[in-house]
C-alpha cells in the first residue's frame, strides 16, 4: 500500500513539473493568442508546406490539430476547452453549427481572395450568402470499382449496380442519405426528395439490390477495397482518390443520373481568439497558387477556379474528380430536411438493412 | 451505536454509486423513451416498437443471442469438464482467460483479416482443396466470432461449479452402480446447473445487444437491438426511439434473470 501511494505521488509530482515546464516554454516562445492560430482540420487534409509558407509570411505560429468526424469536432468546439480559430466542417454540420450559434460571421473585406472561388460553389443552401463559411474542398458520391476484378464493366449509371453478375460484390456505406439518395437518383428523383411515395419506391428498389450486397460498412470499406476484398463500393470521391492512390486497379465513376455534391468548408468558430489571424489564414488558403499546391497534395477537388490554372492539366481534366458541366448540373447538395424527414430516411434505411436476400 | 454509524458511513459510496450510476440513468432512459423526435411528450416510440420492423429485429436478436449462447454452452461445458481433470488447471484456465484481456475491436479487426477473401481461413480452404469461400459478412462469421468472444465467460462459472463439486459424490454414484453417463446426467449436471445458468446469463444478455460486431463482422447483414440503439443515438439523433429500445432490453433482461434466477435449494 505504501509503495502504491509513493508511486502515485511520484506520478503526480512529475506531471505537475511537466505542466509548469510546458507553461514556461510556451511563455518564453511567445505563444499567446495574438500570434498563434489554432487550425482544426481533418487528418492529412493540408499540405504542411503551405502552413510553413503562411507562418513565414505572417509571423503567426500555426498549431494544427485534427479530427476524424464532424460530430467529434462539433462536440469539442461546443465544450470550448481549446481556442480553435479555424475549423473545417462538412456542409450539413455547418448548418447545425449555425443553428446552435457556434460560428462567427466572416468579414468579407478581409477576404479579397474570395473572388477566386467558382460561383457555382458559392451561396449554397447550407449557408446562403456564405456568411459563415468558405468552401475548402468539394467532391461527389460515386462508385469505386476494381478494373482487374471486373475487366469489362463500367458504372456510368446507378442501375449498373443492379447487374445480376455482381452477386454478393457490392460494399455500401452505412449512411442513410447516401444509400437512399443513390436509389432516388437512379429513379430520377432528387436527393432531397421528401415525397413518401418516392422514398418508398426507392426503398423497394434497394431491396432488389440485396442479392448483390456484400456488406454495409463504415470506414472499413477503404481497407476492404484496397485489399481487393470486394470489387465495387459506394464511396465519397475523397475516399476514392485516397484508395486509388494505394491500389492502381481501382477506378472511380460518378453515374450520369446525378449524385451528391459535398463540401468541406473553412469557418471561424465562436471559440476563436485570433479572429484577425483566422481571416488572414482563410484568405491565404484562397490564394490561387497556394490552393493549387494544397490541392496537388490533398488530391481532392478544389472549388478555387483560379487555382486550376496552376495545376497539372491531367489533374484538372480528370472528369472523375472535375466532372463535366453537364454532370455538375445534376449534382445536388444535401438540404437540411429536418429531423422528422431525416428520421423517415433512417427508418427506411433500417428496414432495408433488415431485408434478407 | 458507534457501529451503526460507521456502517452507515460505509454505505455512502455504495448508495451514491447506485443512485447516480444505476437508478438515475435508468430513470433518464425511461424519461427519454417518452419523448418524440422533436422533444414532445408522447408514446409514439412505443407504438413504433410494435411495428413489424422492431418486432422482427427483436426476434432476430433473440435468435442470434440464443445461437451464440447454445453454441458457447456446447463448447464450454466439455472444456470446463476437461479443465477440472487436467494437471495444470490454473495455467489452462489462464490461457482461456487471456484473450478476454484484449480489446474487442482489436479482435474484430483481426477476424476481418483472418476471414477475408485472401485471409488465413481461405488460404487453408484453398490448400485442402475446398476452394475460396465467402466467410466474412455471413451469419456464420458473426456467430463464430461472438462465440469466440463470449466463451471465457461461459467456461468460468461452469468450471467453478465443477470445482466445488464434492468428488465423493461421484464415487457414491459409481458404488451404487450408476453408469458414467447416468452419473453425469443425474449427479454432475444437476449439481452444476447454477454455473450453467449464470454462464448463460452473462452470455445471452450482452449477446442481445451486440453492436460493433454486427457491422464489422456481419457487414450489417445482422441487425440487433443494439445496432438500432447505436444508430438512433449517433446517426438519427432520435434519442427517444433509442431509449425505448433500451427500455425493452432492460425489461427483457429482468425477465431472463428472474427466469434463470439462482434459487437456494431447500430454502
Amino acid at each position: 500500500m505504501k509503495n502504491l501511494i509513493r508511486a502515485f505521488l511520484a506520478v503526480l509530482v512529475v506531471s505537475i513539473v511537466c505542466l509548469v515546464v510546458i507553461n514556461r516554454l510556451n511563455a518564453s516562445a511567445g505563444y499567446s493568442s495574438a500570434n498563434t492560430l489554432t487550425v482544426y482540420n481533418w487528418g492529412d487534409y493540408i499540405d504542411e508546406e503551405v502552413i510553413k509558407q503562411f507562418e513565414d509570411e505572417t509571423g503567426i505560429t500555426v498549431i494544427y490539430e485534427t479530427f476524424d468526424s464532424n460530430e467529434a469536432m462539433m462536440t469539442k468546439i461546443k465544450q470550448g476547452g481549446t481556442t480553435y480559430d479555424v475549423a473545417v466542417p462538412s456542409e450539413y454540420m455547418i448548418q447545425k453549427m449555425i443553428e446552435e450559434d457556434l460560428l462567427i460571421e466572416l468579414d468579407r473585406t478581409k477576404l479579397p481572395n474570395l473572388k477566386n472561388i467558382d460561383e457555382r460553389f458559392m451561396d449554397l443552401s447550407f449557408d446562403p450568402g456564405n456568411k459563415f463559411s468558405v468552401p475548402y474542398f468539394w467532391g461527389t458520391v460515386g462508385i469505386v470499382f476494381n478494373t482487374k476484378m471486373l475487366p469489362d464493366m463500367d458504372f456510368n449509371s446507378w442501375d449498373d449496380l443492379w447487374n445480376p453478375e455482381l452477386k454478393n460484390d457490392i460494399l455500401l456505406v452505412d449512411s442513410a442519405r447516401e444509400v437512399i439518395g443513390m436509389s432516388l437518383n437512379s429513379l430520377g428523383y432528387s436527393l432531397n426528395d421528401i415525397n413518401k411515395d418516392h422514398l418508398q419506391e426507392a426503398k423497394e428498389k434497394l431491396n432488389t439490390l440485396t442479392p448483390n450486397i456484400k456488406a454495409i460498412v463504415g470506414d472499413e470499406n477503404k481497407l476492404l477495397m484496397m485489399n481487393g476484398e470486394a470489387p465495387v463500393a459506394l464511396v465519397w470521391s475523397g475516399d476514392a482518390s485516397e484508395i486509388m492512390f494505394e491500389n492502381e486497379d481501382l477506378d472511380y465513376s460518378v453515374p450520369e443520373e446525378g449524385s451528391n455534391l459535398w463540401f468541406d468548408n473553412m469557418v471561424i468558430p465562436k471559440t476563436a481568439k485570433n479572429i484577425e489571424g483566422a481571416h488572414q489564414f482563410i484568405n491565404f488558403m484562397l490564394d490561387a497558387e497556394v490552393a493549387a499546391q494544397n490541392t496537388e497534395y490533398v488530391s481532392y477537388s478544389t472549388p478555387n477556379k483560379e487555382a486550376l490554372k496552376y495545376m497539372p492539366e491531367d489533374m484538372v481534366n480528370d472528369e472523375r474528380f472535375y466532372p463535366s458541366p453537364e454532370l455538375t448540373d445534376k449534382l445536388e447538395v444535401y438540404d437540411n430536411l429536418g429531423k422528422r424527414n431525416l428520421a423517415y430516411y433512417n427508418a427506411l434505411f433500417l428496414e432495408f438493412k433488415m431485408y434478407r436476400k | 451505536m458507534e457501529n451503526k454509524v460507521t456502517r452507515n458511513l460505509y454505505m455512502i459510496p455504495y448508495a451514491l454509486w447506485i443512485i447516480f450510476f444505476v437508478i438515475a440513468p435508468i430513470l433518464l432512459v425511461v424519461y427519454y423513451s417518452f419523448l418524440d423526435i422533436e422533444g414532445n411528450f408522447s408514446i409514439v416510440n412505443y407504438q413504433n416498437f410494435f411495428t413489424s420492423t422492431y418486432l422482427k429485429m427483436t426476434f432476430s436478436s433473440f435468435w442470434y443471442a440464443f445461437l451464440i449462447t447454445a453454441i458457447s454452452l456446447l463448447v464450454a461445458y466439455p472444456t470446463a469438464l476437461f479443465l477440472t481433470r487436467t494437471k495444470h488447471k490454473q495455467l489452462w484456465l489462464l490461457l482461456i482467460i487471456v484473450p478476454s484481456w484484449i480489446n474487442l475491436l482489436l479482435k474484430a479487426y483481426a477476424f476481418i483479416g483472418i476471414f477475408g477473401a485472401y485471409g488465413t481461413a481461405n488460404n487453408i480452404l484453398e490448400f485442402i482443396g475446398v476452394g475460396s469461400q465467402q466467410i466474412l459478412f455471413t451469419d456464420f462469421s458473426f456467430v463464430f466470432v461472438s462465440v469466440y468472444i463470449f466463451i471465457p465467460f461461459m467456461i468460468l462459472p461452469i468450471f467453478n461449479a465443477l470445482e466445488s463439486l464434492n468428488p465423493t459424490l461421484l464415487d457414491a454414484a459409481n458404488d451404487l452402480g450408476a453408469s458414467k453417463w447416468a452419473t453425469f446426467l443425474r449427479v454432475v449436471f444437476p449439481l452444476t446447473i447454477n454455473g450453467v445458468k449464470s454462464g448463460c446469463q452473462v452470455v445471452f444478455i450482452p449477446a442481445l445487444s451486440l453492436f460493433m460486431l454486427t457491422r464489422l463482422i456481419a457487414g450489417n447483414r445482422v441487425i440487433t437491438l443494439g445496432t438500432a440503439i447505436e444508430q438512433h443515438f449517433l446517426v438519427t439523433q432520435d434519442w427517444g426511439m433509442g431509449s425505448t429500445i433500451a427500455v425493452f432490453l432492460i425489461i427483457i433482461m429482468f425477465v431472463i434473470i428472474s427466469l434463470t434466477g439462482i434459487r437456494k435449494r431447500g430454502a
